[in-house]
C-alpha cells in the first residue's frame, strides 16, 4: 500500500512537470499582486489596470512590433507565495520585469531575489526601504511617505495647529507613516499628543478615538490604507471632534469617502491628482494622462479609478517607455534606460529617475495635491499652503 | 522619542464622561458578540456541534441586504436578506450535516471550518473585495444623540434594540411555543425526544435556520457601523465563541451578560494597553476561563460535564 | 533483518533522490524551490499528525509554533548588537564566535547572533512555551481544546503583527543564511538550491524515521490507547497527561524547526505564517491524508502545498482547499489514502470485468 502511495506521488509529480514550454516572440512581463486576500483593495485595481493597459498596447501593435505577455500571479499578500512566484517568474517564465508586489512586506522579501536574478522589479508598494539603499534592479512607483507627511504638516502650520493626535493602522503602510510622522514632527513644530495603533480589521474604534480626543489634540492624523480608516472618521465626528481630520494618501479611493458618508466632509489629505483629474486646469502636465486613464478604467470596469491602480499604471508606463528608449528587450539595457528616464508623466506625479533615485518623484514633482471631500466627492483644497509658500522646516 | 513613550493617557483622570463613552463603546461591541454567541448556542444545544461558520451568516446577511437594497426599500431588503440567510442555513444543514452518522467532534469541527472557508471564498468571488454597508437606519454617519459629553449614534440604539427584541422573541419561542419546547426537549435528551415522536432531524435543521436568521439580522443592523466585507465573518466568529464559552456553552442568557462584559473589558483595555493588542485581551480572557473554569462564569460544572464529547 | 516498517522510509529516501534527478534531467530544476519550501511545511504536518492522529489532541494553532521558531531565529540573526559591543558579555560572545559580524543593507557592520545559537534558542523558547501552554490546554477536551489552541495561535499572530521589533506587518527580511557546516548553507541562493533541497528533505526523512520508531514503540502504543480510550488508559497506569504533553511539545518542536529553516531559506518571515488560515490548512491536510496516517498526511501535504506554492489554483487557492476539505470530511473521514479506499477501488475496477456476485 505504502509503495503504491509513493509511486502515486511520484507519478503526480511527473505529470505536473510536463508543463509545455511555449516559445513565442513576445515580451514577457510578470506581475505579483495581492488580487485576493487582506490587501485585495490594492491588488485588485492594480491587476485590472495592468490587464487593461496590456490589452490596449497589444491592440495597437505592441511595442516595437512585439506583443506583451502579461503573467499575473495572485500572492494573496503572503510573502512566501510572493517569493515562490518571484522565483518562478524569473527562472521559468524568464520575464523581462516584474511589476508589484502590492505590499511592502512582500517587496522586501523578493528584493534580493530580483537582484540575484538580475530582473527588473518595479514595486507598487510604498516603503522607503525598498529604494533606500538603492538596489540596481529595484524601483518603486508610489510616492514617498515622508512627502505626504510633510504636506500634512505644512498644512497644519498654515492652519496654525500644533497638537496632533495620531491614529495608524497595524499594517506596513500604517507603521511606515507613523514612523515618518514621529520623525518629522519636531522639525515642523508639531507636538504628538496621542499616538494609537489600531487593528486594520477593527469594526468600531470609538474607544481609541475617545482616547485621542481626550488628549487635547487639535487635529487628528489618521494613517491607514485599509477600509477601517473610514470608521475612524465616522467615530471622530460622532464623538463631537471638531478639529480637522487629516488622512494619508491611503485614502485614495472615493469608496472610502462614500463609506464615511457625511462624516468625510472636510477631511483633508494629500493624494495623487488622479482623484481630481477633471478639476485640473487644462494646461496641467498631468491632466491628459490622468483623464485618459480614468476614462478607460471607469468605462471598462464600471468602478471609480483609485490611486492604487494608478501605481500599477505608472509601473507599466515606465517599463514601456524604457523599452522604447532602450530599443531592445535586453534586461540590462532596459534597466539603464529606466534610470535615465526624465519627465515621464504618470498618475503619481512626473517621474525622473537617476542611478541614485529609484523612486523618481519627490515633493516637487507634482507628486501630491492637498485634497478634501465635498459632498461625497474629492475636491482640491482651496486654502492650502502652496509649494512656493511652503514653510521651511525648523533646523 | 515622541509617540508611544509619551503617554499622557495614563496621567489624565478618568472622568465620568470618558467612562460613559467607553461604556457605550463596550456595549456596542458587546451586543454584537452576544448575538453571534446566541447563534452558536442554539445550534450547540440542538446538535452538540460548534458551528464555525456562524460568523459567515452575519456577513451574508449584511452583503445580501446591501445588494438587495439596490432594488428594494431598506426594510424589504433586510427581510429578504434574513429569509435568504435562513434558507442557506437550512441548505447547509441538509447538504452537509444531516446525513452524517455520529460524527466525531474533530470531524464536525473540520467540516464546519470547511464550510466557513467555502462561504467566504464564494462571497469574495460574488461580491469582490470591497466593503459594503447599509445606510444608517435613522440619520446619517454624523448624527448623534448627546447626553452631556457622551455621544451615541442612533444606530447603536438600533443594534441594542434589535438584539433585545430578538432575545425576547427567542425566549418566548423556546418557553411557550410547541416548536420551541420540542427543540429544548431535543437538547435535553435526544433519544427520549425521538421516542416522543419529535423529529430530531427537523429540529436540527430548525436550529440552523434560527441561527442563520438572527446572525443575518445582526449583520444587517450592524453593517452601517462596522461595514461588511467578505472576510468579516471569521473575526466575529472567534469573538462569538469567546463569549459563548464565557457564559457557558449553551446558555444564551449568560451569553448576553458575557458579551457585554467582554465588550466593556475590551473597550476599557484601550485606556491602558496599546490598542494594537486589544484582541489579545479578549483571547487571554478566553484562555483564562478555559483553564480555570471551562463551564463558563455562569455555567454549572456538572452540566458541562454531562455533554458528551 | 530488514524490519518491514523501514521499507516505506527507504522508498521515501529513494523517491527524494529520484525526484531531484528527474528535475535535473527534464530541465525543471526550478521546481526545487517549491519542493524545498514544501519540505519544511511537511515537518509541521508530520508533527501535527502525531498529535492529532495518534495522541488524539486537536491543535488549531500550530502555525503559532512555526512562527515562534521562525521569528525567534529571524530576530536573533538580524538584531544588531554592535551598539553594545563594549559590554563584557557581548564581547565575550563575539570573540567565541557566538556572535557574527554581518554586513547589513546599508553596508554597515552589525553584530548578530550566530544562526546555530539562534536555532537552538528558538527551539528552547518553543519548548518552554509549549510546556507552559500545553499543561493547562491539554486538560481540555473536544471543542474546548480546539478553542484554546485557536486562541493561542491567534495571540501569537496578534503579537507578531503588533510588535515593531518583530517588524509588525512587514515582518523581518534580509535574514542571513544558516551555515550548517562549512559548505552546507540554508539560504535561497540559486547556486545552492540542490543542496538546500536535500537539507530540507533530509530533515523530513529524519523526522519520519523518528516518528515511525515512536509509533511502533511503547510510546506509540500508549498514545493509541490514550486516543481510543483515555480513561481506560489511565486505569492501566499510563500517565496520560505526561504523554500528551510530551507529544504536544514534540510536535511544537517539529513546527518550530520548520519555521527556523524556512525562514533562513526564504530570507524572511511575515505575520501571515502565524495566521489562523495556516493553522487550519495544516489540520486540514492531516485530516485529508488520514488522521493517524503519517505517510498519508505527508503525501497530501506535499501535493497541496506544492500546488499552492506554484500558484496552480490562482485566486481560487483557498476555495479549492475548502471544497476538498468538505468533500473529504463528508465522504472519506478517515482520509483519502486508506487501505479501504484502495481496496474499494480495486473492487470497483475488477468488478467491471468479472461476473456479478464475485467478491474481490
Amino acid at each position: 500500500m505504502k509503495v503504491c502511495k509513493m509511486f502515486a506521488v511520484l507519478l503526480l509529480a511527473c505529470m505536473i512537470m510536463a508543463t509545455p514550454a511555449l516559445a513565442k516572440d513576445t515580451i514577457k512581463v510578470g506581475a505579483i499582486l495581492a488580487v485576493t486576500g487582506p490587501a485585495a483593495f490594492l491588488g485588485a485595481p492594480e491587476a485590472k489596470t495592468l490587464e487593461m493597459m496590456v490589452e490596449d498596447i497589444n491592440k495597437k501593435g505592441g511595442i516595437k512590433g512585439k506583443t506583451i505577455e502579461l503573467i499575473i500571479k495572485d500572492s494573496g499578500a503572503s510573502p512566501e507565495k510572493a517569493l515562490s512566484f518571484a522565483k518562478q517568474l524569473i527562472e521559468e517564465d524568464k520575464v523581462l520585469a516584474i511589476i508589484g508586489p502590492s505590499t511592502s512586506g512582500e517587496t522586501m522579501k523578493i528584493k534580493s531575489v530580483a537582484e540575484e536574478g538580475k530582473t527588473i522589479l518595479i514595486s507598487c508598494a510604498a516603503a522607503e526601504v525598498i529604494v533606500n539603499p538603492v538596489a540596481k534592479y529595484v524601483f518603486k512607483t508610489p510616492q514617498m511617505d515622508r512627502d505626504a507627511v510633510i504636506k500634512i504638516f505644512q498644512q497644519m502650520k498654515f492652519m496654525k495647529l500644533t497638537k496632533a493626535g495620531v491614529l495608524s493602522s497595524n499594517s506596513g503602510f500604517g507603521d511606515a507613516g507613523k514612523k515618518q510622522i514621529e520623525k518629522l514632527a519636531p522639525e515642523y513644530g508639531i507636538q504628538i499628543v496621542a499616538n494609537e495603533v489600531y487593528d486594520k480589521a477593527a469594526t468600531d474604534l470609538t474607544a481609541e478615538v475617545t482616547k485621542v480626543k481626550a488628549s487635547g489634540a487639535e487635529a487628528i492624523i489618521n494613517w491607514s490604507i485599509e477600509p477601517a480608516q473610514a470608521i475612524v472618521i465616522k467615530n471622530a465626528r460622532q464623538l463631537g471632534f471638531k478639529g480637522p481630520i487629516f488622512q494619508s494618501h491611503g485614502f485614495g479611493n472615493v469608496k472610502y469617502a462614500q463609506a464615511a458618508g457625511e462624516a468625510a466632509e472636510g477631511v483633508i489629505f494629500p493624494a495623487g491628482r488622479l482623484l481630481v483629474a477633471d478639476l485640473l486646469p487644462s494646461d496641467h502636465p498631468q491632466k491628459a494622462v490622468l483623464m485618459q486613464y480614468k476614462k478607460d478604467y471607469e468605462t471598462k470596469y464600471k468602478e471609480e479609478a483609485s490611486t492604487f491602480g494608478g501605481h500599477a499604471y505608472d509601473a507599466m508606463t515606465i517599463l514601456t517607455k524604457a523599452i522604447e528608449k532602450a530599443g531592445s528587450t535586453d534586461k540590462e539595457a532596459v534597466r539603464t534606460a529606466i534610470e535615465n528616464l526624465k519627465g515621464i508623466v504618470g498618475t503619481g506625479g512626473v517621474f525622473s529617475f537617476s542611478p541614485q533615485d529609484h523612486n523618481g518623484i519627490d515633493i516637487n514633482a507634482f507628486s501630491f495635491e492637498m485634497l478634501t471631500v465635498k459632498k461625497g466627492k474629492f475636491a482640491i483644497l482651496e486654502t492650502s499652503a502652496k509649494h512656493e509658500e511652503h514653510i521651511k522646516p525648523k533646523k | 522619542m515622541a509617540g508611544a513613550l509619551s503617554r499622557p493617557g495614563l496621567l489624565y483622570h478618568m472622568n465620568i464622561e470618558l467612562l460613559s463613552q467607553y461604556l457605550v463603546a463596550g456595549l456596542t461591541y458587546g451586543t454584537i458578540y452576544a448575538i453571534v454567541a446566541i447563534g452558536f448556542n442554539i445550534i450547540y444545544n440542538a446538535t452538540g456541534i460548534i458551528n464555525f461558520a456562524q460568523g459567515e451568516f452575519v456577513m451574508l446577511g449584511g452583503m445580501i441586504a446591501v445588494s438587495l437594497h439596490h432594488i428594494m426599500p431598506l426594510p424589504a431588503a433586510i427581510l429578504a436578506a434574513v429569509l435568504m440567510a435562513m434558507i442557506i442555513g437550512a441548505l447547509i444543514e441538509i447538504i452537509f450535516i444531516r446525513w452524517l452518522v455520529s460524527p466525531s467532534v474533530l470531524r464536525m469541527i473540520i467540516i464546519t471550518i470547511g464550510i466557513s472557508i467555502f462561504i467566504r471564498e464564494a462571497a469574495l468571488h460574488i461580491w469582490g473585495e470591497s466593503v459594503r454597508a447599509l445606510p444608517y437606519f435613522t440619520g446619517t454617519e454624523v448624527t448623534v444623540i448627546s447626553i452631556g459629553d457622551v455621544h451615541i449614534s442612533p444606530q447603536v440604539l438600533w443594534v441594542t434594540g434589535t438584539s433585545a427584541v430578538m432575545v425576547a422573541l427567542l425566549t418566548f419561542f423556546f418557553s411557550y411555543t410547541l416548536l420551541g419546547k420540542q427543540m429544548r426537549a431535543c437538547a435535553a435528551n435526544r433519544d427520549a425526544a425521538r421516542l416522543c415522536g419529535i423529529s430530531t432531524a427537523n429540529m436540527v435543521t430548525l436550529s440552523f435556520v434560527l441561527s442563520a436568521g438572527i446572525g443575518a439580522l445582526a449583520g444587517c443592523v450592524v453593517s452601517p457601523i462596522t461595514y461588511v466585507q467578505y472576510d468579516s465573518g471569521t473575526g466575529l466568529a472567534i469573538k462569538g465563541f469567546t463569549v459563548a464559552i464565557l457564559g457557558g456553552l449553551g446558555n444564551s442568557t449568560a451569553a448576553i451578560a458575557a458579551g457585554l462584559v467582554l465588550g466593556i473589558l475590551e473597550s476599557f483595555s484601550v485606556w491602558v494597553l496599546p490598542t494594537a493588542f486589544k484582541d489579545v485581551v479578549s483571547i487571554s480572557i478566553l484562555l483564562l476561563i478555559l483553564f480555570v473554569r471551562p463551564s463558563g462564569i455562569f455555567g454549572s460544572v456538572e452540566a458541562s460535564r454531562l455533554k458528551e464529547f | 533483518m530488514v524490519r518491514s516498517r523501514y521499507i516505506p522510509v527507504a522508498l521515501f529516501a529513494f523517491s527524494i533522490i529520484a525526484v531531484q534527478l528527474l528535475t535535473a534531467l527534464t530541465d525543471r530544476a526550478q521546481f526545487l524551490t517549491q519542493l524545498t519550501m514544501t519540505g519544511y511545511y511537511s515537518l509541521v504536518i508530520i508533527g501535527l499528525c502525531m498529535l492529532i492522529g495518534y495522541a488524539g489532541q486537536i491543535s488549531l494553532g500550530h502555525a503559532g509554533f512555526f512562527a515562534i521558531g521562525g521569528y525567534a531565529s529571524a530576530f536573533l540573526t538580524t538584531y544588531n548588537l554592535a551598539p553594545h559591543k563594549e559590554k563584557p558579555v557581548i564581547s565575550i560572545f563575539a570573540k567565541t564566535g557566538l556572535l557574527l559580524n554581518v554586513q547589513d543593507l546599508y553596508g554597515g557592520d552589525t553584530l548578530v547572533f550566530n544562526p546555530w545559537l539562534a536555532c537552538i534558542a528558538a527551539v528552547a523558547v518553543t519548548v518552554l512555551i509549549a510546556y507552559v501552554i500545553g499543561g493547562p490546554v491539554l486538560k481540555l477536551k473536544g471543542h474546548y481544546l480546539a478553542m484554546a489552541t485557536l486562541g493561542f495561535g491567534t495571540i501569537v499572530y496578534k503579537v507578531v503583527l503588533g510588535t515593531s521589533f518583530f517588524g509588525a506587518a512587514d515582518g523581518l527580511s534580509d535574514i542571513p543564511g544558516f551555515r550548517l557546516l562549512p559548505g552546507l548553507e540554508v539560504s535561497g541562493k540559486t547556486s545552492i538550491r540542490i543542496q538546500n533541497y536535500y537539507i530540507s528533505w533530509g530533515m523530513v526523512l529524519l523526522g519520519m524515521l523518528l516518528l515511525t520508531n515512536l509509533i511502533n514503540s511503547r510510546v506509540g502504543r500508549a498514545l493509541r490507547s490514550i486516543h481510543s480510550a483515555e480513561d481506560a488508559a489511565n486505569a492501566m497506569g499510563i500517565n496520560t497527561g505526561r504523554y500528551k504533553l510530551n507529544i504536544f511539545v514534540l510536535s511544537a518542536v517539529f513546527a518550530a524547526l520548520g519555521g527556523v529553516f524556512l525562514t533562513h531559506y526564504n530570507g524572511g518571515i511575515g505575520p501571515s505564517e502565524a495566521s489562523i488560515m495556516k493553522s487550519v490548512r495544516y489540520v486540514a491536510i492531516v485530516a485529508i491524508g488520514g488522521m493517524a496516517n503519517l505517510w498519508g498526511a505527508l503525501s497530501m501535504g506535499i501535493i497541496l502545498n506544492f500546488l499552492s506554492l506554484r500558484g496552480y489554483f490562482g485566486s481560487y487557492d483557498d476555495a479549492v482547499f475548502g471544497v476538498i476539505l468538505i468533500l473529504i470530511m463528508l465522504f472519506a473521514p478517515e482520509g483519502l489514502l486508506r487501505r479501504e479506499v484502495f481496496r474499494g477501488a480495486k473492487k470497483w475496477l475488477s468488478g467491471r470485468g468479472k461476473a456479478e456476485g464475485q467478491k474481490a
